[in-house]
């Protein structure tokens, strides 16, 4: 019964990964087909390394076969914000024993940002769940993609969207929650002018690294005055 | 499925993996994480939220006109719908309808 409930409410919580998800994956696997690889292919990619924007940059790497060394150092730079957030959830993952594993494994930009709005009622089995269902959704999206991608002909160009519009919701209800307001205005700040500096592509890590310095910065003086 | 699309697979899930195990790896219960980083940690949610907000708005850098006025729209009905009536899955759909109808009038 409480199980039903916990499922109820990660699924809930996961219905903004959904969209954006089927959509993505589905989009990434008519990519893979059309770049000719088999559904196998894109289904073991989505599987084991499932990270959106670099099983992107992976399809062109495998059609024109880059060095492994470029591929390694694409994979570090791409994916390294990934340990940002880990460390938001280091306490969280830890208490979950071997479920830990498949925690850090399925942490991406998406369940990073709806973990966050949990509360404290039975967090760790519903971010299990919301992780689960997330996978689910990329998978799916990924095989129908790469099998049936050029049978359907909806246009749904957009519904992606529906991330954009969680992680601004996320950001308003942070934003009411604290009067520490530094972290997020620095982050919109210095997200801007490492966009304005570094090409779409590659602004998230150095912004990432500049806003965690000043937060430190920020955080001395704090303990200081406090 | 030939040798080099299983070492480009194996090397990117290692990779991938490691850089989300990274924390958890370098602190156990001998090495505890030290209280400065902990509180990074607590902190960061909120810019990290922001830098998503901007990466989802990226592609506006090259082309602002037209892309811009239905992402700049679609924002304002977020903003505005959640701040009256505090509904995610609402918001989520009247902003998303709003952006992709406003894609194909521009």
């Amino acid at each position: 019964m409480l199980d039903k409930k916990i499922i109820k409410t990660a699924f809930k919580k996961s219905i903004p990964i959904m969209c954006s998800y089927l959509f993505i994956a589905f989009a990434y696997g008519l990519m893979m087909k059309k770049a000719g690889f088999a559904w196998y292919v894109a289904f073991f990619i989505s599987f084991f390394v499932y990270t959106g924007a670099f099983q992107f940059v992976l399809i062109p790497f495998l059609t024109s076969h880059v060095s492994l060394l470029t591929l390694a150092i694409t994979a570090l730079l791409m994916n390294s914000r990934q340990t940002f957030y880990s460390l938001t959830f280091i306490h969280d993952f830890k208490k979950m024993g071997i479920k830990k594993w498949y925690m850090i494994h399925t942490l991406t930009d998406e369940t990073y940002a709806v973990n966050c709005t949990l509360d404290e009622d039975n967090k760790d089995a519903v971010m299990f769940y919301v992780a689960l269902f997330s996978r689910i959704y990329w998978l799916f999206g990924t095989i129908v993609g790469s099998v049936a991608g050029s049978l359907i002909p909806i246009d749904l160009k957009g519904i992606d969207f529906c991330m954009t519009a969680l992680f601004v919701i996320i950001f308003m209800d942070q934003w009411t929650q604290t009067k520490d307001h530094f972290p997020a205005l620095s982050g919109v700040i210095i997200a801007f002018i490492c966009l304005l500096i570094f090409s779409s592509q590659q602004f998230m890590l150095p912004s990432l690294i500049i806003v965690s310095l000043l937060l430190l910065l920020n955080q001395g003086k704090e303990t200081k005055n406090g | 499925m030939d040798r080099y699309i299983f070492l480009v697979i194996v090397i990117s899930t290692i990779i991938t993996f490691f850089l989300r195990a990274f924390p958890f790896l370098f602190f156990n219960e001998q090495r505890k994480m030290p209280a400065w980083l902990d509180r990074l940690g607590q902190r960061l949610p909120a810019s990290i939220m922001a830098i998503l907000i901007i990466y989802c708005l990226k592609d506006l850098k090259t082309s602002f006109l037209p892309l811009g006025i239905p992402s700049f729209i679609a924002i304002i009905v977020v903003v505005m719908t959640y701040h009256i009536k505090r509904n995610t899955l609402l918001s989520i759909t009247l902003s998303t309808l709003t952006y992709m109808i406003l894609l194909n009038l521009f």
